[in-house]
Order: structure tokens, then C-alpha cells, then sequence
């Protein structure tokens, strides 16, 4: 340092540093400044030994203060809850649809508790926005297998389809050709039939056919004119809807093998308010009676 | 409280010309050694016009910033009747008639490149004014001298003080003085968190010991920034902290108006007697009273300098020499670089205000502020905002028709209760419908609070047999139904393949 030249100007060392001509002067720091730059050594100190700090082997210095962010956002989530308990409290206290749905305030709650609830228990099946799938019903358009006034749709969230819990729905779509309950031509006629209760050209002759067979295997659940029956989960044959798919081959399919899904019961899992906030989810979803 | 000792000494030695005062210009060229602790400044009391105008700016300054948050302005129930209000909890800006939302904070940021563009133009043309007169750090070091001259008396006074060993006097002097700074110093912290808050409550809470931590804090933070910065720091933060004088040294030049020693007028310098002759000499009799006036510790006299903030004292103090030395005033006074050297070649002088950077600066000041008085006046009072439900996107229904989900969301930007109707128009008659509302005639009435969101969870079906499109546009609009301002958002019907 002591070969560095004084510049002639300022009267100041530099520190032998130079850019196009331009030479860095060693100009010292004022002292607030290096008061301010020691004070924050000192803080930094005064930081490990209060604060968590350095990683070890096995854990980390917790420090003095023993802060914990982890522990504090576990606070933070018990005091959201304990929050939402006020709001959860009045969607229990409320006994119907149409209580939630005219109060902006509670529609808005149960609509967000319900739509994380959808995504964590419901959306593996029935799809992220409820639209199903071949076999999984859609929960968005107006067709519902078991009803869908929100106690219905209560009750099957609660306990479920063939879900094997002693209140579950259930019911039985018979394997018929499988079986041997009807011959593999009675099976061919029988889905013809049933293409033309949605209102499909299907062979006149095989409807004919069919008819009695109809009458005698099906209007049990299926009803004489083919609409269903939700009291027992019975789809309407002569909508739009199929839940497994509509064209001959598909249809044909079921009555031969039966159907039989099984949708699992939840009363265990969820919470009472969550089951009510899911029902009323699945209901703005669109298709609620 | 002390004598205003300037007039009086100059009175005093007008008798054998004016006196030498022994001063140095502390932060002069030769003496900047950074190693060493800040050497104190102890400016000398001036009189003159830019004095004056320094308490009047100071006065109006300090007046705005502590009387401003207790102002009251009337906005209707359950808004908060502060004219300015910075309301961080609820996300909104209140001033006066100005309401503005946290998502329209562009109006901010372009408040705040107008500042920025303002204060480009006021640099370009008079120097460094922004500094000299109304930054906080200039008003309150100046109150806070202002404070230590009344308490310790002036310039000598002062000196003679703080050389002089402790004594019971000048513990009391010393105590008075930062007594009276820290109350300076916490009035300023204390108005500062009243924008906050809704004064008279905050002002209340805080005494009573209620107030949220944060506005404790920022008392105590805005206390101690200021009796630090305006009693101890001073010229270091201009010089050292502040970026704003290196910016303003690339926004001046030759032409731009600031306090200038005229060296044309004042060399050769030298000390003067009465009756010597005036001939062959400058008009700068070094008496160095600008130095002694000088709050940065600089000699004007050397020329723009850094550390210059354009105070404009040293001219009130060499005014008040020149009169005494019956000479014109102005030796040191608002005047341009460019024309000292015209003076100095016999050219005559002139003010070049129109200079390229002064129409660059104007002209994007006029279009930014163009823009925003366009925006500002045009700003909707309702908002809409309409997201259609892409999972699935569309939905058959058993009867063969096609349902479409959507979330409409209306805001009502406006601080009254009023009543909206939403409405929805395309080319095929699509059969609205919702979730806990009332729908008449495809038409749908809400009523809104003030500020209030609302969203709706709205549905819009195809009829089984129509004949539409893959994708059908449909516009939603919210009306209000009072002032028949509209918002309407485009978005699709999709009815997928058929």
C-alpha cells in the first residue's frame, strides 16, 4: 500500500486501481457509517444466539428466544378455525337449501369449504369441477341417480352406494346374460328397447320383442314408462344422461353384466358441517333440485 | 431569545470596514477526511428575503403535515370520514373526494412519476429548490438549528459552548436543547401514524395505551429518525445517504438557475476598509459570511459543489454585507453558470428557460398528467368480472339441452347502496339462471353496499333442439340502475360438438 501514489488533486492515496485513466481514490468511510456497519456485526451475533440459526447434523441451533415459524403458523391455522367455528356453527343451525343459498354471506362460506373439501375427497372420481366420468356420475348436470334436494344428496355423501355401512344406499342391477337369467338374444332386444326409450331408432321387431320382457325384468326399478326411480337409485332410461354411456353396445353391455358402483360413505371422515358444506358444494354445482 | 449578534457586529465594525470572521468552510475540497467524525456545522443566523421565505415554506410545510390527518371529510355511513387516510387494513387510499382501491394502484404510481417528472422540471430550471426549501430533511434541520440557537444562542454562542467545560449552565442548556428535539422529534412520529388511522380514535387509543403495536413502533421509529437525521446528522444525509443531489447533478446544466457566487463581479477578493477605493478590486470582501451562514459547511464562493442544497442563506448574508459596504446586492444570488461566463467575455446576459431538457421534461409531464386526468375521470364505478366454469365446460342436460357454469363478480365501486341489473345478451335465447337469486326475464336485480363484491354463480342454458354454434359470444353486462353507467364483459357459450 505504501508504493500507491497520492493523487495531486484530492490529496488522497488510491488504491492502484485505474479504468480509462480514472483512478480509485482509498477514500476511508465516514465513522457513522462504520459505527452502522459494526452494529450490524454486533446484530448478526446478537441474531444467532437469540434466534434459530445454524443447521447441525441432526437439527439446529433453536436460540434463546426458542422461536419456531413452524409452530406459529400451527397457531395461526387454530385461530382461523376457531374463527370459522362461528360460521360453522350457523351452517349446522341451518335446516335447508334454501336458508344457505339466500344468505350471501353463509352461501360464500360453505361454497369455499366446500370446494377444497370437493378437491381433497370427491374430485379423484367425479372430476375437478364434478363433471364425472363413464361410470362416475356427474354431479353437474340435472340427473341424479338417488335425488338431488341436498338431504339427498346428504345422505348419500353420508353413507354412501353399496359402501358396505349398515345405512348405505343400495340396490341391485342384475347381471342378466351373465347369469343365465335371460339368453344373449333376450339381451340384444332388451337394449334395443332401451336405445328407443330415449327416443332412438332401434329394430321395430326387437322392440316388440322386448316389450313383455321389459315389463316383467325391469319396471321394478326402471318404472312401466322407463324414467327411473330415485327412491331406489334407479337411472331414467329415456333421458340424455347415461352414466355408463348410451349406444346400443354399452347398454347391451350392462344388462348382460350389471352395474354395480360402489361410492364410498364419508360419515366417519367428514365432519358433520363438512358433509353440509360438500352437500351444498355439489348442489351450486348446478344440477340441484 | 438570543441577540441576533450578525447586524451587530457589522454595526460594531463598520467603523474600521467589515470584520474577518474567523471561519472555515468545513467540508471544503481540501479538508475531506472521511476518517474523521463529522466536524459540527454551526450556521449563522441570516436576515434577508430567502430567510423569510424559509419560515414561510417551513410554516406551511410543517402546518400541512401536523394539521392534515385531523381533517374531516364527509363520505357517507360506514366510511371513514378522514380527508386523507391511508388505510392499509381495508386497502384503500382515502383523499378528500379520491377514493383509491389497492388494485388500482397505477394511480399512485403515477402520482408518483409526476412527482418524479415535477420535480425533473423544477431541477431543470431553478436548481436544486426541492432541497433548499421543502424536503423534510432541510424543514426539520432547520427547525431543529432554529430550536438550538434560541436554547444555545448563535453561531459563537454555540462555538464557545461546546468548547467550553461542563458546567450546571451548560448541562441545562444542553438538555433544554434535546428535550426539546425529542418532543419535536415525537410530534413528528406521532402525526405520522394519524395517516393511518382514523385520527381522533388512534390519538385517543395511543394515550390510553390501546393503540396496535405497529403505531407505537412507528412513533418510536419516526421520533428517532427524526431527532437523529434533523439534530445530529444533518449535511451527512445529504451527502452521504441521500441519492437525490447525484440525480440532480445529470438534470442540471450551465443554464439552470441556482445560487451562484458571480466570481465576475467578486474577484479579485480581498478584505476592505472604509473609504479604500473600489477600483481594480472584486466586490467579495472576504468576511466569509456566507460560509458562517452555510448549513452544508461549504464556501459558495468555490462554485457548484455537491454538498450545495441551494439554500439560498448565503445570499441573504452577503446581501446584508453588500449593504453595509454600500455596495449593489446580489453578489451571490440566483444566477446561472453560463452567465457568469458571459459577463466574465462582456456578453450580455440572458435566461435560456427553453432549453431541450426543460421541453422533455414538460412535455412528458403534460402527457403522463394527461393520461392521468383521462384515466382518473374516466374510472368506472362498477366493475365486472365474469370467469365461465372451463371444468367441464359445458354440461348436458337430460332433456338434451346445454348448460353453461359461470361466476360473475360485481363490484360497486362507489360508497352508496345502489342496485344493479345484470343482463345477458347474445344472438340465441339462452335461458339464464342461478344460485340463490332471483332472476326475472333473464334479467337479474342486486342490490350492493357500498364497496361490497358480490359473486354469483349464474348459468346459462341452450334449449334441447337449437341450433347454435360450437362457441356462441355472449356479453354480461352490470347497469346501475340510478346512473345508467355500464360494465360489459365478453365471454362464450360453448355447446361442443353436435
Amino acid at each position: 500500500m505504501a508504493d500507491n501514489e497520492i493523487d495531486s488533486h484530492s490529496g488522497v492515496e488510491t488504491t492502484g486501481h485505474e479504468w480509462d485513466e480514472i483512478k480509485e481514490l482509498n477514500n476511508p468511510l465516514p465513522r457513522w457509517w462504520l459505527i452502522v456497519f459494526y452494529a450490524t456485526v454486533v446484530w448478526s451475533i446478537a441474531y444467532w444466539i437469540a434466534m434459530p440459526a445454524w443447521p447441525g447434523i441432526s437439527g439446529y441451533t433453536k436460540g434463546l428466544r426458542e422461536h419456531s415459524e413452524r409452530e406459529n403458523v400451527v397457531a395461526a391455522v387454530a385461530a382461523l378455525d376457531e374463527e370459522r367455528e362461528a360460521q360453522m356453527t350457523r351452517l349446522i343451525k341451518a335446516s335447508s337449501i334454501s336458508e344457505i343459498e339466500s344468505d350471501p354471506e353463509l352461501l360464500q362460506f360453505s361454497m369455499a369449504a366446500g370446494k377444497s373439501l370437493f378437491g381433497d375427497n370427491c374430485a379423484t372420481c367425479h372430476g375437478a369441477g364434478g363433471q364425472g366420468f363413464p361410470g362416475y356420475p356427474s354431479l353437474v348436470d340435472d340427473a341424479w341417480l338417488w335425488g338431488g334436494t341436498l338431504d339427498d344428496i346428504q345422505q348419500t355423501i353420508h353413507y354412501g352406494i353399496r359402501s358396505g355401512h349398515s345405512d348405505t344406499r343400495f340396490n341391485i342391477m342384475q347381471a342378466y346374460g351373465r347369469d343365465g337369467l335371460l339368453n344373449r338374444d333376450q339381451v340384444d332386444d332388451l337394449a334395443s328397447y332401451v336405445v328407443s326409450l330415449s327416443g332412438r331408432d332401434a329394430d321395430p321387431e326387437a322392440i316388440e320383442r322386448a316389450a313383455p320382457l321389459f315389463a316383467q325384468q325391469c319396471t321394478t326399478c326402471h318404472g312401466a314408462d322407463g324414467t327411473g326411480d330415485t327412491a331406489q337409485g334407479a337411472p331414467d332410461l329415456t333421458d340424455a344422461i347415461w352414466l355408463y354411456g348410451g349406444d346400443a353396445v354399452t347398454i347391451r353391455q350392462s344388462i348382460h353384466n350389471g352395474r354395480g358402483g360402489v361410492m364410498p360413505y364419508w360419515t366417519e371422515r367428514l365432519s358433520e358441517t363438512q358433509i353440509t358444506a360438500l352437500a351444498v358444494y355439489v348442489h351450486a354445482l348446478g344440477g340441484g333440485e | 431569545m438570543t441577540s441576533e449578534s450578525t447586524s451587530e457586529h457589522i454595526q460594531h465594525s463598520l467603523t474600521g470596514g467589515v470584520e474577518r470572521l474567523e471561519v472555515d468552510p468545513v467540508n471544503a475540497p481540501e479538508k475531506r477526511n472521511l476518517y474523521k467524525a463529522r466536524e459540527p456545522i454551526y450556521p449563522k443566523r441570516v436576515h434577508g428575503k430567502f430567510r423569510k421565505l424559509k419560515w414561510i415554506v417551513m410554516a406551511l410545510t410543517l402546518g400541512v403535515y401536523y394539521i392534515l390527518p385531523w381533517l374531516r371529510w364527509t363520505r357517507g355511513e360506514g366510511e371513514p370520514d378522514q380527508a386523507i387516510l391511508i388505510d392499509f387494513a381495508g386497502s384503500r387510499f382515502y383523499f378528500f373526494f379520491i377514493e383509491i382501491w389497492s388494485d388500482e394502484l397505477y394511480y399512485v404510481t403515477g402520482l408518483l412519476i409526476l412527482s418524479a417528472l415535477g420535480l425533473f422540471l423544477a431541477t431543470a430550471l431553478f436548481g436544486r429548490v426541492w432541497c433548499g426549501y421543502t424536503c423534510p430533511q432541510t424543514v426539520w434541520t432547520d427547525l431543529f438549528i432554529a430550536v438550538e440557537r434560541w436554547v444555545e444562542g448563535d453561531r459563537n454562542q454555540r462555538i464557545k459552548l461546546d468548547r467550553a467545560r461542563w458546567t450546571g449552565d451548560k448541562i441545562r442548556k444542553k438538555s433544554v436543547k434535546h428535550i426539546l428535539w425529542i418532543l419535536i422529534g415525537m410530534a413528528t412520529g406521532g402525526a405520522w401514524i394519524l395517516y393511518f388511522h382514523d385520527a381522533p380514535t388512534l390519538a385517543q387509543e395511543f394515550f390510553g395505551g390501546r393503540a396496535p403495536f405497529s403505531a407505537y413502533f412507528y412513533f418510536a421509529l419516526l421520533t428517532f429518525t427524526t431527532y437523529i437525521f434533523a439534530g445530529s446528522m444533518r449535511e451527512q444525509v445529504c451527502t452521504y445517504m441521500c441519492p437525490w443531489p447525484r440525480i440532480q447533478a445529470a438534470l442540471t446544466d450551465a443554464e439552470t438557475l441556482q445560487v451562484t457566487y458571480r466570481r465576475d463581479r467578486g474577484e479579485p477578493r480581498g478584505p476592505h476598509k472604509k473609504g479604500d477605493d473600489w477600483d481594480g478590486r472584486g466586490d467579495c470582501v472576504s468576511c466569509r459570511a456566507c460560509v458562517a451562514a452555510c448549513p452544508m459547511g461549504i464556501d459558495i464562493r468555490e462554485g457548484p459543489q455537491l454538498e450545495c442544497i441551494n439554500c439560498a442563506l448565503c445570499i441573504d448574508a452577503c446581501d446584508s454585507i453588500m449593504d453595509k459596504v454600500e455596495r449593489p446586492r446580489g453578489l451571490i444570488a440566483y444566477d446561472t453558470d453560463a452567465n457568469v461566463a458571459r459577463r466574465l467575455v462582456k456578453e450580455p446576459t440572458r435566461f435560456r428557460f427553453f432549453r431541450p431538457r426543460v421541453f422533455l421534461y414538460a412535455g412528458a409531464l403534460a402527457i403522463v398528467g394527461t393520461v392521468m386526468l383521462f384515466a382518473f375521470t374516466t374510472r368506472a364505478t362498477i366493475n365486472v368480472s365474469v370467469q365461465r366454469d372451463r371444468i367441464p365446460p359445458y354440461v348436458l342436460l337430460s332433456d338434451g339441452s346445454v348448460r353453461n357454469a359461470y361466476t360473475v363478480k360485481v363490484t360497486n365501486r362507489s360508497n352508496l347502496r345502489r342496485d344493479f341489473e345484470v343482463t345477458f345478451d347474445s344472438s340465441t335465447n339462452l335461458v339464464v339462471s342461478g344460485v340463490g337469486e332471483a332472476i326475472d326475464n333473464n334479467t337479474l336485480h342486486i342490490s350492493l353496499a357500498g364497496d361490497e363484491t358480490r359473486p354469483l354463480r349464474l348459468f346459462l342454458t341452450l334449449p334441447a333442439g337449437s341450433e347454435a354454434g360450437r362457441s356462441l359470444p355472449v356479453n354480461i353486462t352490470a347497469l346501475v340502475q340510478d346512473d345508467a353507467e355500464t360494465a360489459t364483459v365478453d365471454t362464450v357459450f360453448l355447446s361442443g360438438e353436435r
